[in-house]
């Protein structure tokens, strides 16, 4: 594959643009996609690069053939990658399950837009659920939660590494507004940043003859006895705890001794970020927490910030009816401190939001 | 007792025998068309085999292949997928009537209408049996099935589907299709062939609907299923060779 870019580029491009790019850098060798709104130009940017870097792509007749086919690619030992949003995500669920009962690097952007149902085309942050937990599994994903255009470049790239590295579907999740926005950033040749590329690697059509220098590889997704799943979920349960801990990111400010605490994660972290310096100006004392990934969650790195914190309060603010705020609830179970909302269901969330809602609750 | 193990193809995995198909079932005797049509044509390394849910996940270790397990219906775009990424595969996806004509029915017609190069083969027994006999697309009018207990009523519920009549209709010259049954082995292997050269010449999408028993669920003998197979499937369904791009060339192509 001819190399994506010979020196790193300042661009100012949208998040869908970025997408394309950096799955390019990524080399990514396939995309299969389905048309939905707000994901739309990462296939319109993907389709106009991919035939100058010799990688492929097929528009499927749905979203569950869209899943599929990356199922089957990678299998086959080739990064392939899909994105989706909204109704594309919730068809998506059957295939993802697939890459879960698996373990298929699959790796899936998200650009969240308003539900329930068809809902907006424009933006939410109501796929939190979905993307982490969707599917008749445990969540054995890993969801990153990006919230501006050079962490979609970095977390993409990452995205593909991670997924090949551990072999659980792995997601970006992003949102209508991160989509289609543009915004300055930095794209690069991840090998040139001493990023290590997990090399692809096929699970099925191997070489050697079969019976001489292999055994037949046989893939199995269905299990007759209830004892053969119980062991299948219980060891991917084993993987998935043990490599949280190399996994899971976060990004905390100013929670030392903090009256209280603003918890968001994606584009809303912004506001949050503002809002929490803001507040500091105006001798509110109020820290920022936000994990990168929803899955695994950081747990233990927020129980640690509300323990060095003076809060008895913390606020969760999101563009959803309480997705974050269940996530929150049930990861740092236990912790005494009283829990706020700010949910602002598929609507944007700025600072002045924050700031009011802080201030009337202090 | 048994003294000489049959013969059976190379291709087969042998742990996995004998296998766990219901007796009377029409499956072994594709999968031993299959087997022995691979092993002719050489390709067993480079085969991939991809099975459905329903009875045909039970082939998911049957051959001395690289196979996947799919879902429901699924296991078109997983097929699709496979031979985009790695052309130089040989994909063969096998899947049930339900599957491949309920369920994964905007796969199927799909596939056919881009003319992906992979080879899909449907065994139509005109019910669900892995789940217990329900009816089916295929399943005839006035059969009685677990969800048509009085017999299929074709004013409540439609016609029949015929899947090779429609897949005829969708593809282009350079597709292979035919309708096979297991009750004449050799123009199954005939057809078997034919829709794995096709995929390996590089011409198109290739499908072969084999019509198959299921005496298990139709609560038949071995002489109502075989009447069953052979006159009223066979009347309802034609057997035969609906697209053929490789013309009569083949030496194999002769009389079954």
């Amino acid at each position: 594959m001819p190399q994506v870019m010979n020196e790193p580029q300042k661009a100012f491009i949208t998040g869908n643009e970025t997408v394309a790019w950096a799955a390019l850098a990524a080399g990514a060798e396939i995309m299969f996609g389905y048309p939905i709104t707000p994901q739309n130009e990462v296939m319109h940017y993907w389709t106009r690069l991919a035939p100058k870097y010799k990688r492929g792509f097929l528009q499927t007749e749905d979203e569950i053939s869209a899943g599929f086919t990356v199922c089957g690619a990678v299998q086959s030992g080739k990064k392939a990658f899909t994105a989706t949003a909204g109704p594309g995500n919730v068809l998506m669920q059957e295939p993802f399950g697939m890459a879960e009962g698996m373990r298929l690097p699959l790796v899936a952007v998200i650009q969240q837009r308003g539900g329930p149902s068809s809902g907006t085309v424009v933006y939410s942050q109501q796929e939190v659920t979905l993307t982490t937990y969707g599917g008749n599994g445990e969540g054995h994903r890993i969801v990153y939660s990006t919230s501006n255009h050079q962490e979609i470049y970095d977390y993409v790239i990452k995205a593909f590494n991670i997924a090949w590295k551990y072999r659980f579907p792995t997601f970006v999740l992003g949102d209508g507004y991160q989509a289609k926005m543009r915004e300055p950033l930095e794209m690069y040749n991840p090998e040139d940043r001493g990023i290590e590329m997990v090399q692809p690697y096929p699970l099925i059509g191997l070489p050697g003859n079969i019976g001489k220098d292999r055994e037949p590889q046989h893939l199995c997704n269905i299990y007759s006895l209830e004892e053969e799943l119980y062991d299948v979920v219980m060891k991917i349960s084993k993987e998935y705890e043990s490599i949280s801990r190399e996994i899971v990111e976060f990004e905390e400010k100013e929670c030392d001794g903090a009256d209280i605490l603003v918890v968001s994660h994606g584009v809303v972290s912004r506001a949050a970020d503002d809002a929490v310096k803001a507040l500091r100006k105006q001798g509110i004392k109020a820290g920022y927490f936000r994990p990168i990934t929803l899955r695994p969650f950081p747990a233990q790195q927020l129980r640690e910030a509300i323990a060095r914190s003076n809060a008895r309060k913390i606020l969760i603010a999101e563009s959803a009816y309480g997705q974050l705020y269940r996530l929150v609830r049930q990861e740092i179970y236990g912790e005494t401190v009283a829990m706020e909302t700010l949910f602002m269901p598929g609507v944007g969330i700025i600072d002045y939001d924050i700031i009011n809602k802080v201030k009337g609750i202090l | 007792m048994q003294t000489v193990a049959p013969a059976v193809p190379r291709s087969w995995y042998l742990p996995t025998k004998p296998h766990k198909f219901c007796p009377g079932c029409g499956h072994g005797i594709v999968l031993k068309a299959l087997g022995e049509t691979i092993d002719e044509l050489g390709i067993q390394d480079q085969t991939i085999f991809g099975c459905d849910i329903g009875c045909s996940l039970l082939a998911w270790n049957f051959f001395a292949c690289d196979s996947t397990q799919t879902h429901h219906g699924r296991t078109t775009p997983v097929m699709v997928g496979i031979k985009r990424a790695r052309p130089e595969l040989i994909t063969i996806g096998y899947m049930g009537d339900g599957g491949g004509y309920s369920i994964g029915s905007q796969h199927l017609l799909n596939a056919a209408v881009r003319n992906e190069k992979v080879t899909l083969i449907l065994v139509n027994n005109t019910n669900y049996g892995m789940t217990g006999g329900q009816m089916a697309p295929t399943t005839l009018p006035g059969q009685k099935t677990e969800t048509t207990p009085y017999g299929r009523d074709v004013d409540l519920t439609g016609y029949p589907t015929k899947g090779p009549e429609f897949i005829a209709q969708v593809t282009p010259d350079s597709a292979y299709v035919a309708r096979a049954t297991v009750s004449k082995y050799k123009q199954l292997k005939r057809f078997l062939r034919n829709a794995l050269r096709n995929q390996m010449e590089g011409n198109g999408f290739s499908f072969v609907e084999v019509l198959s028993t299921c005496p298990t669920n139709w609560r038949t003998n071995a002489q109502q299923t075989w009447h069953f197979l052979e006159d009223e499937m066979e009347h309802y369904f034609p057997v035969g060779e609906l697209k053929n791009p490789l013309g009569k060339g083949d030496a194999a192509n002769v009389a079954d």
